[in-house]
């Protein structure tokens, strides 16, 4: 058995009566990948910030390469070489990249004279140390996100890390960008280096880590070997619920489709695309991106005009010229990116919820009836199970899965016919992204037409009543979800087999 | 590296292309421009708002603003003014400095315990610090204009040459001060760029939790910065007056916005972080021959405001544009990855 780089024993910490942590337990062996899951609130983050120093825990051991504390501070737990890379990865963004690598190193060696010329031989052995080849004189707002974290990464090494934090890592990642991190994490792996990988994702939990620990309300539920985890018992240690693995089948299709598009094409997006959509049913579709699934669905949504065909609403041709042509014709849409096309996100909760319904909301003269807002808020909050302690509090506050059921009742409380969902649970945590789904199978059962666009396979095969898989902006197929699985998909969707 | 795109990214050389069309314009309409005693003058009437621009470029470098220099540079320049008159003193002029540059110290100490410590905003914090400043000078002190010791008096005739025009027979001296402004160019050139500290001031600006995280001193970067601008805004205030001979409690009051607008111009960047001391000299040239040379080509005096308006909006216009289309070009990027 391998000797262990941390173990915390029994850690609790709790701030002004509320408790964080109850008895906490963590064990990473040396040179191993370790994933501490858990989700919004469950004591992730006091966690680590217990290990990296920055909290005194309220009882319980630490013990580093056997070394044994009852707490530490900032600077040992660096000295002890633990490193943390925040979400934001703490960098300068006005300044170089030489100086975001050397600027700690020198202020660790309580240096008060810059030299360049030391600071950039420090620069290039940092980043050499990853292999990461980067303009060491390109100030760091000017680069991607990816290689910010990589700058992290690379700074953390430089003050010999032996176990490297990383809190979130992928958040705000592409998944090229997310394939080439792992790689690097793989890479310090094999230098011998432990990583704890925080994460609530499951896929990521799987393909890099060897060992998990899950978090739940400040709780150990479970921990050992990833190999051993499935995606159901992931699910229910990191919510405490169990999910059905329903898939929904629709009820009736009705005669007449709700929506017929007939030969729609916009040059560069799309070519030639034709489906008929009808009450109660959830059509998914798929694709990569850039497949032009994100410009069909727009174009559904007036946000862009197509070069030809036609779009038939409940037989009749429809011209939907506007955002405002589609909502008078029924049409409602979540976007993809919901922090800065759904939503207001300083203003209170309640007050996005019933932003598209104001003016039934307002008696005369246009005042506010503020009696009839704070009813239908707090029957949305309820029925949609949003957690929230007060609905005056800023949108920003809630979670992504919470912030996503927020934007779809301000939907469902307008009179829609059709919604059309892109990415209905990107970044959203798995608990909520049950009870979206539960949301839209009740929502078609009642007679919604659903369209949702998700590269999220096993959400598709979950959700959808048929799958239209597109690339290169044309339909390649269309297929039953009971009589296909996540790998044809794929394949479809690349166009490698 | 230097490469052709990083140099077009920044602000420097659109200042600079800005005053050499400027002064070709003004010199091909009144053939007045490049005389010895045009280009002295300029110099001259640069001195205090290229002293009074280094100290607030630091502190917008650092994500913050300052307001009260000039108020800390009059309340200092009075008292010490009148403390001199009062003593009778007659020797050098270097005490009038060093009591200057301590009230001063003091003043800005004041301000870096409310911003540093405190954690106080600002522009709040200033503006409140500049009210009681002007407040005290003209309640407590009943400043009204005064005379100048002898040593100050005797200061501001240390001339280096004298410039004298062929044609019009107008002269102008060079002030022995402007070896001040060379000094504070040096000492600030070297803080920031070869010190800790100074890199501290840039960190700061850029991301203050991170600069925390690093381990560097965020509250007594702060203390320094403040104490720092207020030693240099009580040296600029002797300076001022020993160039005019004259103690007037009001004679820097007001040019507080000129100078932030003529950092701002020189490519300091608003929220902090960024900032040279070639973009800000360059910033102050250029209001200094907005507001000093345009009576050259016969545009009187009173447009020059407007057109140092212009400029502002303009120049600012420029620098929101560049940091847009950098914006975009990320996210361009960005997409192209994916």
């Amino acid at each position: 058995m391998a000797a262990s780089a941390l173990r915390v024993e029994g850690i609790t910490k709790s701030f002004g009566g509320v408790q964080a942590l109850k008895g906490v337990s963590l064990e990473i062996k040396s040179g191993e990948i370790h994933c501490l899951a858990g989700e919004n609130g469950s004591g992730k983050s006091t966690l680590i910030k217990v290990i990296s120093g920055v909290y005194e825990p309220d009882a319980g051991e630490i013990e580093i390469h056997g070394q044994r504390f009852s707490h530490l501070n900032p600077k040992e737990a660096i000295g002890l070489g633990i490193q943390v890379i925040y979400q934001d990865f703490s960098v300068f963004p006005n300044l170089t990249v030489m100086e975001n690598l050397a600027l700690n190193m020198e202020l660790m060696q309580n240096r008060k004279l810059v030299n360049y010329r030391r600071a950039r031989a420090i620069a290039s052995n940092a980043v050499s140390q990853i292999g990461f080849k980067v303009d060491l004189d390109e100030r760091v707002e000017n680069l991607s996100v990816a290689d910010r974290q990589l700058i992290a990464i690379s700074r953390a090494l430089l003050q010999e890390a032996k176990l490297i934090i990383m809190d979130e890592p992928t958040s705000a990642l592409t998944k090229k960008e997310v394939k080439a991190l792992f790689e690097v994490i793989k890479r310090l792996q094999s230098r011998g280096l432990s990583i704890l990988f925080v994460s609530h994702k499951l896929d990521e939990v799987f393909e890099i880590s060897e060992r998990y620990t899950i978090l739940r309300s400040g709780e150990n539920v479970a921990s050992g070997s990833t190999k051993e985890l499935d995606r159901k018992t992931f699910a229910f240690h990191m919510t405490g619920r169990q999910f059905m693995d329903e898939r929904y089948r629709s009820q009736s299709l009705g005669d007449t489709p709700i929506l017929s598009v007939k030969g729609l094409s916009r040059g560069g997006a799309y070519a030639d695309i034709s489906f008929d959509l009808a009450a109660g049913e959830i059509l998914g579709i798929t694709g990569l991106l850039g497949s032009g699934r994100t410009e069909l669905v727009e174009t559904l949504f007036g946000i862009l005009r197509p070069d030809s065909g036609r779009i038939e609403i409940k037989g009749k041709e429809a011209n939907i010229s506007s955002v405002k042509a589609a909502i008078r014709q029924g049409i409602g849409y979540v976007p993809a990116d919901r922090l800065t096309e759904g939503l207001f996100q300083p203003q209170a909760i309640n007050r996005n919820l019933v932003i598209s319904v104001l003016d039934r909301l307002s008696g005369r003269f246009g005042f506010l009836r503020r009696r009839a807002i704070t009813d239908a808020t707090s029957k949305w909050i309820k029925e949609l199970s949003i957690a929230t302690k007060d609905p005056m509090l800023p949108v920003r506050t809630l979670s992504g899965g919470n912030q996503q059921k927020v934007v779809l009742a301000r939907w469902l409380a307008s009179d829609l016919s059709i919604l059309i969902l892109n990415g209905p649970t990107m970044g959203v945590d798995i608990g909520s992204k049950y009870d979206i789904h539960a949301l839209m199978r009740k929502l078609a059962a009642n007679g919604l037409a659903i369209i949702i666009v998700s590269d999220d396979l096993p959400e598709v095969l979950a959700c959808a009543s048929r799958i239209l898989v597109m690339r290169a902006g044309a339909f390649v197929q269309e297929l039953n979800p009971a009589e296909t699985t996540e790998s044809r998909l794929s394949e479809l969707s690349t166009g490698i087999a | 590296m230097i490469s052709v795109g990083r140099i077009a990214r920044r602000s420097e050389p659109y200042v600079l292309a800005a005053i050499v069309a400027l002064s070709v314009l003004i010199q091909v309409q009144s053939g007045q421009f490049f005389s010895g005693n045009n280009l002295v003058d300029l110099t001259r009437s640069l001195i205090v708002p290229a002293l009074f621009s280094i100290a607030c470029m630091m502190v917008i470098v650092s994500g913050g603003i300052d307001v009260s220099f000039t108020a800390i540079a009059s309340l200092a320049m009075y008292v010490t003014d009148r403390l001199l008159l009062a003593s009778n003193y007659s020797g050098n002029v270097m005490l009038a400095y060093a009591i200057s540059a301590g009230l001063g110290l003091l003043m800005g100490a004041l301000n870096g315990f409310l911003i540093g410590f405190l954690k106080l905003p600002t522009l709040v914090v200033t503006l409140g610090t500049s009210s009681l400043f002007t407040g005290l000078m003209f309640g407590a002190f009943s400043a009204s204009a005064s005379d100048v010791p002898p040593s100050i008096a005797m200061h501001g005739k240390q001339i280096l040459f004298t410039a004298t025009n062929a044609q019009t027979g107008l002269t102008s001296n060079m002030p022995s001060q402007i070896f001040i402004l060379i000094g504070a160019l040096i000492l600030v050139f070297f803080l920031l760029r070869y010190t800790m500290l100074g890199r501290g001031i840039y960190a700061i600006g850029g991301d203050e939790t991170a600069a925390e995280r690093a381990g560097f001193n965020v509250r007594g970067i702060k203390m320094f910065l403040y104490c720092f601008v207020g030693v240099l805004a009580g040296i600029t205030g002797i300076v001022r007056i020993s160039m005019i001979a004259y103690a007037d409690p009001s004679t820097m009051l007001g040019m507080e916005l000129t100078v932030i607008a003529a950092v701002v111009l020189g490519g300091t960047r608003v929220t902090g972080g960024l900032g040279t001391l070639t973009g800000t000299i360059l910033g102050v040239a250029l209001m200094t021959i907005l507001s000093n040379s345009l009576i050259l080509i016969g545009i009187p005096t009173y447009w020059s405001r407007a057109f140092t308006g212009l400029v502002i909006i303009l120049g600012t216009g420029i620098t929101a544009h560049q940091i847009r289309s950098t914006r975009r070009r990320h996210a361009r990027a960005q997409k192209a990855t994916v």
